[in-house]
């Protein structure tokens, strides 16, 4: 638990710099849900390859750390109906919004962008909200 | 070019995804968690990817992309309806199951099927969100 926020920080610059390499190196903002809902919807098939490529990274360098640290706990939920509305609330949220934790977070936070410190405020107070009702009030999750 | 930039960029997002912890639900949660055992981790990782990507920002002024093509112009700072709607949408889905669209792609190689439900509702969602941004804009009309 102590040694869990130096992981963080180094996580957090990890992820940081593959943003800073798509953003000096193709010119572009390293949001996820903007890259997966460009292949979804259409939007983005002009760019496949690249968005596609992206991806297979952000699957496979995990899959390389596992092999030398057992990092693989999740602790997801095994209720089906929590994980589609979950999916749902945040496929759709996220692309009405146009960006999520990466693109609005870290990409616009870091150029202090209005539209991402906004968007990461109300991200966060309806995710706070929704776990004070749904674990404290509800006792659900 | 373009393509190693973005292989590159995305084995560094999901090492960077799976090191922070960002990929374990209960940490995310916790950090949501305000009422309950608040887990300060999540904000240790935003403030450690906010330093490289301040750093590129400011590198950006006056120089073009290393693959060609130009940088991203400052989006119109309109917030607009669709901005505080679909993020607390996004908000709501992101507490309850503890993922968002990073982290969900990072753990589903090795995360099991409860991943692969996510992933593929979260990607219905995606493709209905056109449909359900025109339908609120007919609802309600745009400012």
């Amino acid at each position: 638990m102590q040694i869990d926020w130096i992981y963080g920080l180094i996580g957090g610059l990890l992820i940081g710099t593959g943003g800073a390499v798509y953003l000096l190196g193709n010119g572009r903002i390293m949001g996820a849900s903007g890259i997966i809902g460009g292949l979804v919807d259409g939007s983005g098939w002009s760019t496949a390859v690249e968005r596609i490529i992206f991806l297979v990274g952000v699957f496979a360098a995990p899959l390389v750390v596992l092999q030398f640290w057992d990092r693989s706990e999740t602790n997801i939920t095994s209720n089906v109906t929590q994980l589609v509305v979950a999916g749902l609330l945040v496929g759709i949220g996220t692309r009405i919004a146009n960006g999520c934790t990466s693109g609005h977070g870290v990409c616009g936070i870091s150029r202090l962008s209005l539209r991402g410190i906004v968007a990461t405020v109300f991200y966060i107070l309806a995710g706070g909200l929704t776990m004070a009702i749904l674990r404290h009030v509800m006792g659900w999750i | 070019m373009k393509n190693i930039f973005a292989l590159i960029a995305g084995l560094l997002f999901g090492a960077g995804l799976i090191i922070s912890g960002m990929t374990n639900t209960a940490k995310v949660q916790g950090w949501l968690d305000v009422f309950g055992a608040w887990d300060p981790t999540l904000a240790f990782v935003m403030g450690g990817a906010m330093i490289p990507m301040a750093i590129a920002w400011a590198f950006t002024k006056n120089r073009s992309p290393i693959a060609g093509g130009s940088f991203p112009a400052r989006p119109d700072p309109k917030l607009g309806r669709n901005l505080i709607i679909g993020s607390t949408l996004f908000g709501m889905g992101w507490g309850l199951a503890g993922l968002c669209p990073g982290p969900s792609i990072a753990s589903l190689g090795y995360g099991g099927q409860n991943l692969w439900i996510f992933v593929i509702a979260m990607a219905a969602g995606m493709f209905a969100a056109p449909r359900v941004r025109a339908s609120m804009d007919r609802m309600i009309p745009a400012e």
